[in-house]
């Protein structure tokens, strides 16, 4: 067999979910793609250059996980669809490393003997190796090596670190020979069902030039069910385009063969399956002792899993948790926000210092400093919250609140796997919209897309902490709780409650694409490796502190112009005094004149400038609002928002702008206003329509002006009385 | 014929299959439910709504509505 190599070599990991295969990429590669404790926490390809002292760059392609190349959700069919453009002799690898999970050797081996039939070199990493207790279990490698036709065994642990330069030497070797080895498995005793099959098996090989092999057990593969037959069809066919007729050929040879199948007795649904692990099982030869043995011992796990998913307590501890988290985010952060705030007046200050009077020194100190500085406070509270939610998903503890909440999720038309993707919301919802390719029915999968946005996501963490930090006085409530913290969480909630009534009523709307189904494993829970945390808050405080960099600062300087300019006449000084220029400004003007729709929810034109500047994303109202009172107040300082919007008059009423009322009414508005490039962008790739981001953004809109509203004006009259 | 959803907590099962035209089943035979294999059921998720089953030294969970289409035996008989 001729394999043609493009210009770049290249390794694909394959394995199941949660197998670590991500952990052995980052090992290889030296990069640090998020790894977790979740089955399907990889939903994408990712490639990165082999790390090692070889002639040639040598790239490794690692793919989400899967049990089967027949796919059942997206990230599963990311795997398949590489393959058949494998199978179609397009972009082959150079060699498979197929990771598998060695505590669970079986049912990860199923997938390896579909990685043999390929006719690609395929290397076995025997992962885990660190959690194997009873090695006795284990087959020999050699053995292992020669039934499979396998190019070589790696024992290894990703987590402790060890065997990764066998494994690359085993890359090496194969890349040198780069011939596979025959397998054992073959189907020949199960001649009969040959002969059932052999009209498409014969249709395959005249079509598509597969080896005997190959066609055989892509036959069946497609009598399996309808997903198999679809990745024929574009836009699942890869690279490849087939064309109808032959599509059509292959889809009523199919039924033909699965009624023969079904006819003779057998069951074309398990068929594929049965007759691999009939071999696997074979192969491995565990006593009935041994599997009962293994079946009965309950693992530490098990223990722990009898209180965290107890009927009763297992909902209890998680509310708990979520309180707890939230509360966290306030009581934790007081001092390094503090510090921070002390930075950035010593930076304001010195540039006072140090530069003449001018418009570069206003740009710097009113712009820049002020708006940057303004957001930069809420870093640490990101950060605390990214840091439990890092905590939650590595430990394993994710996959049982999908394992607890699914009953719940699905009476609200969402699914069990929703959990994930929403509670990453609360830290961004663009990689929650990733995170919902796992879910395998289409209409489960578009409720979770369509209202992840109402999870309060961090962008909206800073609002809040501002209009808190200014406005709800600190305390203590009930003895225990502090009253902040307890707004905080009634935002919180208020979004996600909102998230679940939408559900249930988009539920109704949108029409079911094939069947949803949840099987989820429960991994074993681990301690989480603090490195891996620590690099994830990193990574999202490094976005976080990008984004601020990039969107907020040139915000801030534009707006810093639209809000300095056109300056006042000094000549008729007069007035000055009362009304300061900075409402003939240009940025006053377009405030002012949306005033009036904003007005009945309690916002003056400085929030009016801010809703239209953080349309690109919702933090970017705050950087607004500190820039506007900047420029406004006098130049000897940079001044604190959250003091200048106590301090802030009404001219007219001589009344405080702001009032808790106003802070809260904001803060709806936040709560449900769909305001973020980025996601509307992500989900229109994730539809494939322009249709669902459009909805979105109605909906959400509408949704935030009239709960202001009601807010506003009810509070108001309540206030009256 | 019983069912998964016929067994309690900390009973010990035997696949026998499916029951009729379950979508699951080719899923469910990937990840290792094959006839003959043994299960644990360990336990019901909160309302009931999932079972937690070991098999194959490992921990899943699936809908009680599919559990109900797993035909299975007692261990032993």
């Amino acid at each position: 067999m001729v394999t043609n190599f493009s210009d770049d070599k290249y390794i694909a990991l394959i394995g199941n979910p949660n197998c670590g295969k991500t952990a052995v990429f980052n090992h290889l590669t030296g990069l640090n793609q998020k790894v977790s404790n979740y089955p399907g926490i990889t939903v994408e390809k990712k490639t990165g250059k082999l790390k090692s002292d070889f002639d040639e760059d040598i790239y490794i392609l690692d793919l989400p996980g899967t049990y089967s190349i027949t796919p059942e959700s997206i990230d599963e069919r990311v795997v398949a669809e590489q393959f058949m453009d494998w199978i179609h002799g397009i972009n082959k690898p150079s060699a498979i490393i197929s990771v598998v999970d060695a505590t669970n050797l079986s049912r990860n081996l199923y997938l390896t003997t579909q990685l043999l039939d390929l006719g690609i070199p395929v290397i076995l990493a025997l992962n885990m190796m660190d959690c194997v207790k009873d090695k006795s279990v284990l087959p020999e490698y050699s053995v292992l090596k020669e039934k499979f036709g396998l190019s070589a065994v790696v024992p290894m642990s990703a987590l402790e670190g060890w065997g990764i330069d066998g494994l690359k030497n085993a890359i090496q070797t194969s890349i040198t020979t780069c011939k596979p080895r025959k397998s054992r498995m073959l189907f020949s005793s199960h001649l009969e069902i040959h002969e059932l099959l052999n009209p498409l098996v014969k249709f395959l090989q005249q079509q598509f030039d597969y080896t005997p092999r190959l066609a055989r057990v892509q036959a069946l593969r497609l009598i399996t069910r309808q997903s198999a037959v679809d990745l024929y069809r574009p836009p699942h066919s890869g690279e490849h385009y087939f064309d109808t007729e032959i599509v059509s050929e292959i889809e009523r040879l199919s039924g033909k063969a699965v009624q023969a199948i079904d006819k003779a007795g057998l069951n074309h649904r398990t068929l594929e399956a049965t007759i691999r692990y009939t071999w696997l099982d074979n192969l491995l030869k565990q006593s009935e002792n041994k599997k009962i043995e293994g079946l009965i011992k309950i693992s530490r796990s098990e223990k722990l899993d009898k209180i965290l998913t107890h009927r009763i307590f297992g909902p209890i501890i998680f509310i708990s948790l979520l309180v707890f988290i939230f509360q966290s985010i306030f009581t934790w952060s007081t001092y390094p926000m503090d510090w921070i705030n002390a930075g950035i007046e010593i930076i304001g200050n010195y540039i006072l210092d140090i530069m003449s009077a001018g418009i570069l020194r206003d740009l710097l100190v009113e712009g820049v400093v002020g708006g940057v500085g303004a957001i930069l406070i809420f870093l640490p509270q990101i950060l605390i919250l990214v840091f439990f939610m890092t905590l939650l998903e590595d430990s394993g503890y994710m996959s049982r609140v999908a394992f607890m909440l699914d009953k719940f999720m699905t009476k609200v038309g969402l699914h069990g796997r929703s959990v994930l993707p929403l509670m990453s919301g609360y830290a961004c919802a663009i990689p929650g919209v990733m995170a919902s390719r796992t879910i395998d029915g289409w209409k489960e999968r578009l409720t979770t897309i369509m209202v992840l946005p109402l999870m309060s996501c961090s962008a909206r963490l800073p609002i809040y902490a501002l209009m808190i930090g200014a406005f709800i006085p600190a305390r203590k409530v009930f003895g225990l709780f502090n009253l902040q913290g307890l707004t905080l969480i009634f935002m919180y909630f208020l979004g996600t409650f909102t998230a679940l009534v939408i559900a249930k009523i988009l539920s109704k709307f949108i029409k079911t694409k094939g069947r949803s189904s949840f099987v989820m494993e429960l991994p074993p829970y681990r301690v989480p490796l603090m490195r891996s945390v620590f690099h994830q808050v990193y990574t999202r405080g490094k976005l976080f502190l990008f984004n601020a960099g990039k969107i907020i600062l040139s915000v801030s300087i534009v707006l810093w112009f639209l809000a300095s300019f056109p300056i006042a006449d000094k000549a008729d000084g007069a007035d000055s005094d009362r009304i300061n220029p900075i409402h003939n400004s240009y940025a006053g003007k377009i405030g002012h004149a949306i005033e009036p729709i904003i007005k009945p929810l309690g916002f003056d034109w400085k929030i009016g400038v801010g809703l239209i500047t953080s349309f690109a994303a919702r933090e970017v109202v705050i950087s607004t609002l500190a820039t506007l009172y900047n420029v406004e107040g006098d130049d000897e300082n940079v001044v604190s928002l959250s003091e200048s919007m106590k301090n802030d008059i009404n001219p007219k009423t001589g009344l405080p702008v702001y009032s808790t009322l106003v802070a809260l009414s904001l803060m709806v508005f936040y709560v449900f206003a769909a305001q973020c490039m980025a996601t509307f962008a992500i989900v229109r790739h994730e539809t494939n329509s322009w249709k669902w981001p459009l909805i979105m953004i109605t909906y959400m809109t509408s949704l935030a002006y009239l709960a202001s509203f009601i807010v506003y004006q009810v509070g108001s009259l309540i206030g009256k009385f | 014929m019983n069912s998964i959803a016929d067994f309690k907590p900390g009973d010990i099962a035997t696949i026998i299959g499916f029951t009729g035209e379950m979508e699951l089943q080719s899923r469910l035979v990937e990840m290792g439910f094959v006839p003959g294999i043994h299960i644990r059921i360990v336990k019901y998720a909160p309302w009931k709504g999932l079972v937690e089953l070991k098999i194959r030294n490992y921990h899943v969970s699936i809908r009680m509505s599919d559990a109900k289409n797993i035909k299975v035996k007692k261990y032993g008989y």
